[in-house]
């Protein structure tokens, strides 16, 4: 196949994509964590908050979250940052702007996946925390939340693999991914099936490396099922 | 036991859910080495006094002691008592060891990392420490082999055995148990019962809810009967036992012997 002296482009589009995707996931696990603690608190309001922004966010097109908050986000900070008496343009980049929009788009979800494993937690598990004298927080962080990835990593792999995907709606903001890397190759070559093939292939091999680290994780969040470290 | 220092006092627990009052008014001193048996039928309210004394549940009314320290309660949003000092609740918590019906082991740590948690997470221990300190206990309740192993390849025996081991690395002033083989295969109950015997031989001080009527009569040093949220009859097995006061107790006795 003749790439026509636009490999590097495309190689320097799949690091964009990579570097996007899993700044979104940091930032939407956070999310996610979040929203599940939200929803399950005694709270009413921050359960109000959370039920709010998962069937608002999972009731959008992606597509529409990454324009609003690429062409409003820059709006809604300089109408913030007015407050504070700052009344410079602010832009936000497309690549902010993606991992924006990605991020509460995977957090919405997360959130429930999230939601659920916690659920699946025995009760037990918090009082036999709380029975030797650990702080609630202290037996969230060491004893709930491994077992919470234990329940959520395949989930979440789903999910992620969900949001490698609609990386390549940044591209209709400007920001150089694969896909926007490959349709300035186009419109140089116009040969189009070669470029959006190169692209559709190296999506898949994103994809599989993902599946296939979604696997090792699920191995490591799961030692028992490994049998005896002796 | 009535000489020795007093390691647990309650003093008139009252625990409510709703309309349903489930404990009236509760009231017991646990002296240093006393070994008490809660009996009661289902419903009696037994789990729930156990789980009140170090507020996994919170009592609606009461006063909790733990040696010469009072928890500080006050009323909750919802009426019932809570803690005002997290911190001191905490401490509390450390010295009140808790043994539960299903084990509550964490499945995603070994057999010596479950053993060593607290020590080191609460107590602050220096790791070595608390290891050398997990495998004496893990050799006391017969379980050295499995130190590596996860609580998902042992047996419910080995289970309550490494619960017990767990609780013991705290060092507790007082030790609870809530009903701790009636999740047991009846084969492995009394490999449970072994080793709380033998503690109970060490002079700690323990508290035991149970079915087990042979167990509580030979290691109690007093027995409780509990009846609709209220102690029916208290004294010594031998009174608790064969000579009951308490109509209730006579024909409970009558009907578990």
């Amino acid at each position: 196949m003749d790439l026509q002296g636009f490999g590097h482009l495309l190689i320097s589009g799949t690091w964009m994509t990579i570097q996007l995707a899993l700044s979104s996931l940091l930032v939407g696990l956070v999310f996610g964590l979040i929203g599940a603690a939200a929803k399950l608190s005694k709270n009413p309001l921050a359960r109000w908050l959370a039920t709010g922004y998962t069937t608002l966010v999972r009731g959008l097109p992606e597509l529409l979250l990454v324009l609003t908050i690429y062409f409003g986000g820059s709006q809604l900070l300089m109408w913030i940052a007015g407050w504070f008496g700052y009344t410079e343009y602010i832009e936000i980049g497309p690549f902010v702007a993606g991992v924006a929009a990605l991020s509460i788009a995977f957090g919405a979800y997360a959130t429930e996946v999230f939601r659920m494993a916690l659920l699946e937690i025995p009760k037990g598990q918090w009082e036999s925390g709380l029975a030797c004298g650990m702080s609630t927080l202290r037996t969230f962080f060491r004893i709930i939340l491994p077992q919470v990835w234990r329940l959520a990593i395949p989930g979440l792999g789903n999910l992620f693999q969900v949001l490698l995907k609609d990386t390549a709606l940044v591209s209709v903001v400007g920001l150089n991914d694969i896909m926007r890397q490959s349709q300035v190759a186009i419109s140089a070559t116009k040969e189009p099936f070669t470029f959006f093939m190169v692209a559709a292939c190296i999506y898949l091999l994103l994809t599989a490396a993902t599946t296939a680290f979604t696997m090792f994780m699920e191995r490591v969040a799961n030692p028992a099922a490994r049998g005896n470290r002796a | 036991m009535a000489n020795a220092p007093t390691a647990l006092v309650l003093n008139d627990i009252h625990k409510s859910y709703g309309d349903l009052a489930v404990l009236k008014g509760v009231s017991l001193t646990a002296y240093d080495g006393d070994v008490i048996s809660i009996l009661g039928s289902s419903g009696s309210g037994k789990s729930t006094l156990l789980r009140c004394i170090n507020l996994l549940e919170n009592p609606s009314r009461g006063e909790i002691t733990v040696g010469d320290e009072s928890l500080d309660l006050k009323p909750g949003k919802d009426g019932n008592l809570v803690a005002v000092n997290r911190k001191q609740l905490e401490q509390m918590r450390a010295r009140i060891g808790f043994v539960f019906q299903n084990f509550n082991l964490w499945p995603h740590k070994t057999i010596l990392e479950n053993i060593i948690e607290a020590p080191t997470q609460v107590l602050k221990q220096p790791k070595a420490e608390a290891i050398a300190r997990a495998e004496q206990l893990l050799e006391k309740v017969g379980l050295a082999d499995k130190r590596n192993a996860y609580p998902d390849n042992l047996s419910g025996g080995q289970k309550q055995r490494v619960a017990i081991a767990r609780t013991l690395a705290m060092d507790p002033q007082v030790l609870l148990f809530d009903e701790p083989t009636s999740a047991l295969d009846p084969e492995l109950v009394n490999e449970v019962l072994a080793v709380m015997k033998e503690l109970a031989e060490e002079g700690r001080t323990m508290l035991i809810v149970t079915h087990e009527m042979r167990f509580a009569k030979d290691v109690s040093s007093q027995v409780i009967f509990l009846h609709q949220g209220q102690i029916e009859e208290m004294g010594p097995p031998d009174q608790v036992f064969n000579h009951p006061k308490s109509k209730r107790v006579q024909e409970f006795m009558a009907s578990h012997s």
